[in-house]
């Protein structure tokens, strides 16, 4: 229901402490940071993006733990594939 | 782009489809109510369909807020339009969605002063440009847009602007989904929750699903692997025989939600009685309206608008396809009398609505599925 | 191979007015012109509603077409409503095979408009003509009434020679052929977009206006007997274009859409707005369906034009499914490719 997408701010703009320039994909807009609390962004930090305003500040952290997540799974499967193709090339499998 | 690109990567969008594959029970048939539009809109377009086990069901939610439009409040923003000196915004997704005598693109090009604005905040600079005039937002969506209408409000309140309105179509979601949970044909086994409203809402509010109606939430992400991965959280709820809420978009969405907002909202809203959505009926509780303190800026105070419901044609059968008793397809009029360029049903009205995904990417011509 | 047979299209036009829609070249432009236009002017050459009429004129082959351009601003970042309207005919003329001989244009002008303004036009239109190697033989002036028109109007017609030794058809498309796009797609649409200034947003990013004849040239003189059909991606984009061909061709289109060349600007202006790259309009592409056999030559040919390096293979022609587009990603999800539904608009949900 509601398109939001993440963007970096680059600086937030002079005189206006509720504006922030974001940059997304090479795309930039000032964008209003009052839902922030206390209305706190950096440049470099990384904001959720819903008609001109920032939602929320991204978590690095939960990001990166997700992909951990993701990669994990499946794992266990992967390592008996990798054992199973091991000993297939010890028979002689040419391939 | 970062926060983008590693939630669409092949190698693990693969793996967490095996997961999937491995977490379903192969006898039994599953269905899944994706709630919001945005994620309607994603599976379509990433073609996440073709990864899932043929017996994991994807039902899509009510969470379009410009499906659910009753075409009477279409009508009313319109008459705004026609006031002497008004100019009406809107996003784009608000254009094309017929009226009665047409829609906002088509009253544009007979003279009507309608613009498309980005956000809110567009709507209110052009009201400050233009003190002649009177500016009107035609205010959609769920509680992810409703606080950026709330703070443009408050800056309209502190800049004393004259000529300014709001009218006012914010919807929230809870209320949605009870009223599906409670349809007699409800045949939902669990919910991929809405992420971005839940970035402002928490995930408390589906507590409800879980504890009284014993159903599965995983609210999620908009990215291929944000979906998968909450399908993976509900298979194994179900699989467990557990019922919870869960937040898998844990990079935006905090459990409490975004208190700065909610107090915005709380400072320029109150609960509608209740609020008609199309395809679903009128609902208790489910929209937000200006409260008395920006009466001055509420285009339904300001302005005589004419309120006259509309009912769809009864050959509609949006209502069966958002309780997901029906698929798109399965709609005598999808594809025929409706379709995106000319839309009878709400569904059909945006580009996330389930039967407008359904038509513009799904494979036409599939077998009807069970 | 089989040959597909198609029923005369039957399209009724029953709109009670014009709307922005029926200009925005998808699929209610095309109802517009095969539902009212073309039953009126009814005839062999029009029926084939390719970008330009092949007319057999002395025991030779010639193309001619006629474009009209409106844009707003005139000028944007790459270029201008001058460039356009010459390198859009002369492209039109490419993508039949033909390179432009001769133009002329035609003004509608808006009294009012500054002579800088116009000047500066009519010097853009004849440096792009220099540059496409084209001279402007004719034309015609009218001015209207202030407020009749967005300040100037510019309609051009072209006419060259087609290539004796190509034969562009639709229906002699084959399963197993390439689709060859000439370069990224979206820069002249999103260009034209943050130009207009309503969205706020900002990119270093410029139209990609520009006129597509060398590398035509370039891919027909490497092997023109295996090109079957050309087009130039402009409104409605590579989704509209490539849709028009599956009607066509009776046959199915798959794009592997990683594969798509996309400038990370246009996406991220795409990805901010909703919008879908393949339904936005580009001015200096062109799409080539290529036989199989001289595919890799083909795209070798194209990039080895300065300006054609972007050049991709970004998709097969395939029986299933017939008359559609479908896109695949890299880990196998699909999608059907719909042609563009009135302008591109914004969205927020």
């Amino acid at each position: 229901m509601c398109l939001a997408i993440p963007g970096q701010v680059v600086n937030i703009v002079p005189e206006q402490p509720l504006l922030a320039k974001v940059d997304v994909g090479g795309v930039r807009r000032n964008v209003n940071v009052g839902l922030l609390e206390d209305a706190a962004v950096q440049p470099g930090d990384w904001v959720l993006i819903h008609v001109g305003f920032a939602l929320s500040k991204i978590g690095e952290e939960e990001a990166r733990d997700q992909l951990r997540m993701l990669r994990a799974m499946g794992e266990d499967e992967l390592a008996m594939e990798e054992v199973r193709g091991y000993r297939f090339s010890e028979e002689g499998d040419p391939g | 782009m970062k926060y983008v690109d590693e939630f669409r990567d092949p190698e693990l969008i693969a793996r967490a489809a095996q997961e999937i594959a491995r977490t379903a029970e192969p006898s039994r048939h599953y269905r899944i109510m994706e709630v919001c539009g945005g994620h309607t809109h994603a599976i379509y377009r990433h073609g996440l369909r073709d990864v899932l086990p043929e017996n994991i069901e994807l039902v899509h939610g009510p969470g379009c807020p410009v499906c659910v439009l009753p075409t009477g409040r279409v009508d009313d923003g319109l008459a705004i339009a026609q006031h002497p000196g008004a100019i009406l915004t809107c996003f784009g997704d608000m254009l094309r969605v017929p009226g009665t005598k047409g829609t906002p693109l088509e009253l544009k090009a007979r003279g009507a002063d309608i613009r498309m604005v980005y956000s809110p905040l567009d709507a209110l600079r052009l009201a400050v440009d233009n003190p002649k005039r009177h500016v009107c937002f035609f205010a959609i969506g769920f509680e992810t847009t409703a606080p950026s209408t709330a703070l443009t409000l408050l800056r309209a309140q502190e800049l004393g602007l004259r000529n300014f309105s709001v009218f006012c179509n914010h919807v929230t979601i809870v209320p949605a989904m009870r009223a599906i949970l409670d349809s007699p044909g409800m045949r939902i086994d669990g919910f991929v929750g809405p992420g971005h409203v839940s970035s402002i809402t928490g995930c408390r509010p589906y507590e409800f699903v879980a504890r009284d109606y014993g159903k599965p939430v995983a609210v999620a992400g908009f990215e291929p692997l944000d979906i998968l991965e909450a399908i993976i959280m509900v298979l194994r709820q179900l699989r467990a025989g557990e019922a919870k809420v869960e937040n898998q978009y844990r990079r935006i969405v905090p459990w409490e939600g975004n208190p700065v907002a909610l107090r915005a909202m709380a400072r320029v809203f109150e609960l509608r009685p209740y609020f008609e959505w199309r395809g679903l009926g009128f609902i208790s509780q489910s929209a937000l309206k200006l409260n008395a303190s920006f009466a001055q800026w509420d285009a339904e105070v300001q302005f005589e608008l004419p309120g006259i419901r509309v009912t769809d044609p009864k050959a509609a059968q949006c209502g069966e396809v958002l309780k997901g008793v029906l698929k798109p397809h399965q709609c005598k009029l999808f594809a025929k009398e409706c379709n995106p360029e000319h839309p009878i049903g709400a569904l059909m009205v945006s580009s996330e609505g389930a039967c407008a995904a359904y038509y513009r990417y799904a494979h036409r011509g599939d077998p009807v599925s069970a | 191979m089989t040959t597909i047979e198609r029923p005369p299209p039957r399209v009724r036009f029953d709109d009670a007015q014009i709307e922005m829609s029926h200009g925005a070249g998808g699929k209610a432009s095309r109802r517009l012109v095969e539902g009212l236009i073309a039953p009126l002017f009814a005839n062999a050459v029009l029926a084939k509603l390719s970008d330009a009429a092949a007319l057999s004129l002395g025991g030779a082959a010639y193309a001619t077409t006629a474009d009209s351009f409106v844009v707003k601003p005139l000028r944007f970042p790459g270029g201008s409503i001058g460039e356009l309207a010459v390198n859009g005919t002369v492209n039109d003329l490419a993508v039949s095979g033909a390179r432009a001989e001769a133009l002329m244009a035609a003004f509608i002008l808006e009294a009012g408009l500054p002579t800088t303004t116009l000047r500066a036009e009519v010097e853009a239109m004849a440096e792009a003509a220099s540059r496409a190697g084209v001279a402007i033989v004719g034309g015609d002036t009218k001015v209207v009434e202030h407020g009749a028109c967005d300040g100037m109007y510019v309609t051009t017609f072209g006419v060259g020679k087609i290539d004796g030794r190509l034969t562009l058809d639709p229906r002699s498309v084959r399963t197993g052929d390439r689709v060859l796009l000439s370069g990224p797609i979206g820069d002249h649409g999103i260009t034209i977009l943050l130009a207009r200034g309503e969205l706020d947003l900002e990119a270093d990013l410029s139209s990609d206006t520009r006129s597509v004849w060398p590398y035509v040239s370039a891919l027909l003189d490497t092997c023109a007997d295996s090109v079957r059909w050309m087009r130039d991606p402009t409104r409605g984009g590579v989704a509209t274009s490539l849709n028009e061909l599956a009607r066509d061709s009776g046959l199915g289109i798959v794009l592997y859409e990683e594969a798509v060349p996309l400038r990370r600007e246009v996406r991220g202006a795409c990805e901010i707005l909703g919008l879908d790259p393949l339904h936005i309009a580009n001015e200096g592409q062109f799409l080539a369906i290529v036989a199989e056999r001289d595919a890799d030559r083909a795209l070798a040919a194209v990039r080895a034009v300065a300006g054609g390096e972007g050049a991709t293979l970004i998709g097969e022609v395939r029986a299933e499914p017939a008359r559609q587009v479908l896109g695949i990603s890299a880990y196998g999800g699909t999608r059907v490719i719909d042609m563009l539904v009135g302008d591109p608009l914004p969205r927020i949900c």
